[in-house]
């Protein structure tokens, strides 16, 4: 079996609808119109490598990446985890990218508000290449919980963005972590998006003691799963193919 | 009971948020030293093959309101129509162009903007030729998952009409929506792509 079958469509019951009224900022950014379906052509099924050589040694340890006059303050922990593909087979070299607020909920950012104070030694960015089983790990400070204008008392829980590219520009995605037995979660307008349960839990993050390194950090274990694709066992020969 | 089937579910998508770029451009925004370049700002070089173009434009709500704080991916085979990617099986791409870019819109204006070589055409799955096209992949705030769409041309008519993805679209009053102005900019051509997520002009998404 070779693998190059399609992608197998996306199941949009599983991931947020476009238009989601609790989450405000949705209702004009929602296109109306139903999507175009289009089976994968190269443009889909294609997508761009990124070397190991862009990746600088520090880029996965978010406690010293913007160190200037110590590490960063917060709850020390690891996040490490695998990309695997719907057929729960690994994806080696996938470009893996994250950020995320500092240990009191704020975030490096111009247009950020809220009141919490800014860590002098935390920028909150980091990435990183899959190895060959498809793993990834990084060190960070947990982030805080923050409030956000949504609803007159919204908060977010603790959470970290991650974008992931697989091999196909098809197999693009933008997602967050949460943290296990926050429960915030299950208030968060933003997780509340996904409308199934099993799949905000796919979301969380799970305390993992067994890695905890003693005296210095607690692990979570995150994996992400991309679109696999269809076994070429009976595919479709169309004309000129 | 019947045998399981042991398919994963694909990670649920969430919004990428407001604050999208410390992940992804952090030097752009003040983030700096982290590392030296956000990647995808530069597509082409000396070397790389083809006619240089300039695509740009803005994405617009519901409302009709500019989105400022969105970010644009683009994804594109190279002049001769191949892609710089391990599943291209009809040739070597250039190998002086990668062919993805990333962009923020800029925080005032709200454009985006790339400079790149126009793409050749591509096979569908058939065997028949698109039209020249860059895929451009949206993400913000408020947007749930990300939107897919593309990028087609104004100056290939010929090639647009025969193109097998745009003749799938049944509204034939949508295509317009996929279709890049040419215009100019200090000599070269420069094509616009407005992107509307909501309303009269909401641009073709697709389900890929
Ligand atoms: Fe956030």
């Amino acid at each position: 079996m070779s693998d190059n079958g399609q992608y197998f469509q996306r199941d949009r019951t599983w991931h947020p609808p476009a238009f989601t009224p609790s989450y405000k900022t949705s209702v004009l950014r929602s296109p109306q119109q139903p999507l175009i379906s289009l089976e994968n052509t190269l443009s889909e099924s294609t997508g761009p490598v990124f070397g190991h050589s862009k990746i600088g040694p520090l880029d996965n340890d978010l406690i010293r990446n913007y160190a200037k006059t110590g590490e960063a303050i917060g709850q020390r922990i690891v996040v490490y985890g695998r990309v695997l593909d719907e057929n729960a087979r690994p994806v080696p070299g996938a470009l893996v990218e994250f950020w995320q607020a500092n240990a009191g909920g704020r975030y490096r950012h111009k247009k950020e508000t809220y009141l919490a104070a800014i860590d002098p030694n935390f920028g909150g960015c980091g990435r990183m290449i899959t190895d060959e089983e498809g793993r990834y790990w990084f060190r960070t400070i947990k982030p805080g919980a923050y409030p956000w204008p949504n609803g007159v008392n919204d908060w977010r829980p603790a959470h970290i963005h991650f974008s992931v590219f697989g091999h196909a520009f098809a197999q693009r995605l933008i997602t967050q972590m949460y943290f296990e037995g926050d429960p915030m979660i299950w208030q968060d307008p933003i997780a509340m998006t996904v409308p199934d349960r099993a799949a905000v839990e796919q979301l969380i993050a799970a305390l993992d003691r067994q890695n905890t390194l003693p005296m210095d950090s607690l692990a979570y274990k995150f994996d992400i799963v991309l679109r696999g694709r269809r076994s070429t066992m009976f595919e479709n020969r169309m004309e000129g193919n | 009971m019947v045998q399981k089937l042991d398919f994963l579910k694909e990670s649920p998508s969430q919004t990428a948020g407001p604050y999208v770029h410390i992940g992804t451009n952090p030097n752009w925004v003040e983030i700096t030293g982290v590392w030296n370049e956000d990647l995808g700002l530069v597509l082409v070089g000396p070397e790389t093959k083809g006619e240089r173009i300039i695509v740009k434009g803005r994405i617009f709500d519901g409302a009709g309101d500019v989105l400022r704080d969105a970010l644009v991916e683009i994804w594109q085979a190279d002049a001769e129509g191949l892609y710089n990617s391990p599943e291209e099986t009809r040739g070597k791409a250039d190998p002086n162009f990668v062919g993805w870019g990333r962009q923020p819109c800029d925080g005032t204006t709200g454009e985006y903007r790339f400079e790149t070589v126009k793409p050749g055409r591509v096979p569908f799955r058939d065997g028949r030729m698109m039209a020249p096209h860059i895929t451009v992949w949206i993400v913000a705030r408020g947007i749930n998952i990300g939107l897919h769409t593309r990028l087609y041309f104004s100056d290939e008519e010929a090639a647009n009409a025969e193109c097998p993805v745009l003749a799938q679209i049944a509204r034939r009053n949508r295509i317009p929506t996929l279709i890049a102005t040419r215009g100019e900019e200090n000599g070269m051509p420069a094509y616009t792509f407005d992107i509307h997520l909501q309303g009269e002009k909401e641009t073709v998404f697709f389900d890929i």
